[in-house]
């Protein structure tokens, strides 16, 4: 690898790190203001919890299964991380594969690992109970998922991520083109970071649920990778439905750090307003309004694409 | 050089796995250790540039073992799975059967005439590949599918003890239906 590639690399790295910082500092700000507290100090309070879990004790229930707990632990940052690979940076990707959109779609998946394995790992009965809850959510959104990416994919006649980007250079955003996948993409975005209304895999009602028994360096992963993961589905839906880097008078990297914050924003505000959703509940509505209108979604972009207007 | 050290590690990796599925005591280690010897076994097909395969096994694996994880655990003889469990049994038997099954597939390939035609990789090998497979049967192929799926979709409809009438009642008019679990959207 030459130096401008492991520069390039340690620098989208470093964005990615300092989105999904911001990210859970919006988080916080959001909270204090709800909760009556002075919120000019809530912006570091990530930082501040951030020192306190390296610096604290790593504990384990006896009869827990570490390696599981700890591989699923560290897979989830190295998951988001390995999905950023195919995202197009201007004009090309770390790694543009032909069929990225794929590779995306793999990566997430390794979410369900990460956060079954700690769960499981984790030998307590709310760590279970929390991994089998994101399971079947996952369950609910993955299809639809699947749906509104290939749709994206479609309008643009490839699985490379940036052709999908170019494919809307001097045309209409897929956005316009096609918002029912759009809306599924943030919907199911949320969902495999548990963020929002997805949150009951880590839910108050099981006393946090896969992170219940998460402490010290191994807690600050496994939430940092969470919030690594919302950052990748914020910055993958510029290039899928945003136009990628196009945009008037700035340069392209400006407006893709532009794009990718106001989704991070708009997801990272609407996890504070949208109350939890029940994964019973939200299994009937996936199955029976967003999977039939992904699908229509779909259909009607492919009409477009035969008929010749895409 | 590259691809040759790449094929060992994962081939080494991907049966190293498959033996820990048996070594391990409990089920959770055994299912991940299984979907590792399948995401090793699917890095190959990556190497063959055959990359969409490659990347939707690896997909398609994570997603299927996850589900039959919680198969497995509920299924499983004790509570929830959570006691170490032995992971064979009938030892002699399956052992006889496994290495037999090895050779044979082992065997097969090393004894096949691979063609040696040197085609050039401007064709797209996931197409070439369907269209070496399937040949003149690929409609046949698709619709076995599709035929497949219905059976599944029939099988649940059929087997469950929560069938139409006990959801609206002897006339079907009951709304809302009554159903054990609710779902989101009020029906």
């Amino acid at each position: 690898m030459t130096d401008t590639a492991t520069f390039s690399t340690l620098a989208v790295v470093g964005l990615l790190v300092i989105f999904a910082y911001a990210a859970a500092a919006t988080a916080a700000v959001m909270r204090a203001r709800h909760a009556g507290a002075p919120w000019s100090g809530a912006w570091a309070a990530p930082a501040r919890e951030v020192a306190r879990l390296l610096v604290g004790q790593r504990t384990a229930v006896v009869g827990s299964d570490r390696l599981l707990a700890r591989i699923g632990g560290l897979l989830l940052p190295i998951a988001a991380i390995l999905a950023l690979l195919v995202l197009p940076l201007g004009s090309h990707a770390l790694n543009d594969l032909p069929v990225g959109v794929v590779w995306f779609n793999s990566m997430e998946v390794m979410a369900w690992v990460a956060v079954w394995m700690v769960g499981w790992g984790s030998n307590s009965a709310w760590g279970v109970v929390g991994a089998n809850r994101f399971l079947s959510q996952g369950l609910a959104y993955e299809l639809p998922h699947m749906f509104a990416l290939i749709t994206a994919a479609v309008g643009a006649g490839s699985l490379r991520v940036s052709d999908i980007a170019a494919a809307q250079s001097g045309q209409l955003w897929f956005v316009v083109v096609m918002p029912a996948a759009f809306l599924v993409y943030l919907i199911s975005m949320m969902g495999f970071s548990f963020w929002g209304p997805f949150d009951q895999t880590v839910g108050r009602d099981i006393v946090g649920g896969v992170a219940a028994q998460l402490s010290g360096v191994d807690r600050l992963v496994f939430l940092g990778g969470r919030y690594l993961m919302l950052t990748i589905g914020s910055a993958m839906a510029v290039p899928l439905f945003l136009g990628g880097d196009a945009g008037p008078l700035l340069p392209g990297w400006v407006w893709l750090v532009v794009k990718t914050a106001a989704v991070l924003g708009v997801l990272v505000w609407l996890g504070q307003r949208v109350p939890t959703i029940r994964m019973e509940r939200f299994a009937e509505i996936s199955w029976v309004v967003l999977l039939p209108v992904t699908i229509l979604q779909a259909l009607v972009v492919s009409i477009f694409v035969v008929v010749g207007w895409m | 050089m590259f691809e040759a050290i790449v094929f060992w590690i994962c081939a080494v990796g991907s049966v190293a796995a498959g033996t820990a599925v048996f070594r391990v005591d409990s089920m959770a280690r055994a299912t991940f250790a299984l979907l590792a010897s399948f995401i090793l076994a699917a890095v190959p097909i990556l190497l063959l540039e055959l990359t969409y395969l490659g990347l939707v096994i690896i997909l398609m694996m994570v997603m299927e073992m996850m589900i039959m994880l919680v198969f497995m655990l509920m299924y499983m003889m004790n509570p929830a799975g959570l006691m170490p469990m032995k992971m064979v049994h009938n030892n002699r038997m399956s052992l006889i059967v496994a290495v037999v099954v090895f050779a044979v597939l082992a065997g097969g390939a090393l004894v096949t005439q691979w063609p040696q035609t040197g085609r050039a990789s401007t064709v797209e090998p996931t197409k070439a590949l369907g269209l070496d497979i399937m040949g003149p049967h690929m409609l046949v192929m698709v619709i076995i599918g599709v035929v497949l799926f219905a059976t599944m979709v029939s099988v649940i409809v059929l087997s469950t003890a929560h069938g139409r009438y006990d959801r609206f009642g002897d006339d079907l008019r009951t709304t809302p239906p009554k159903d054990p679990v609710r779902g989101g959207l009020g029906r």
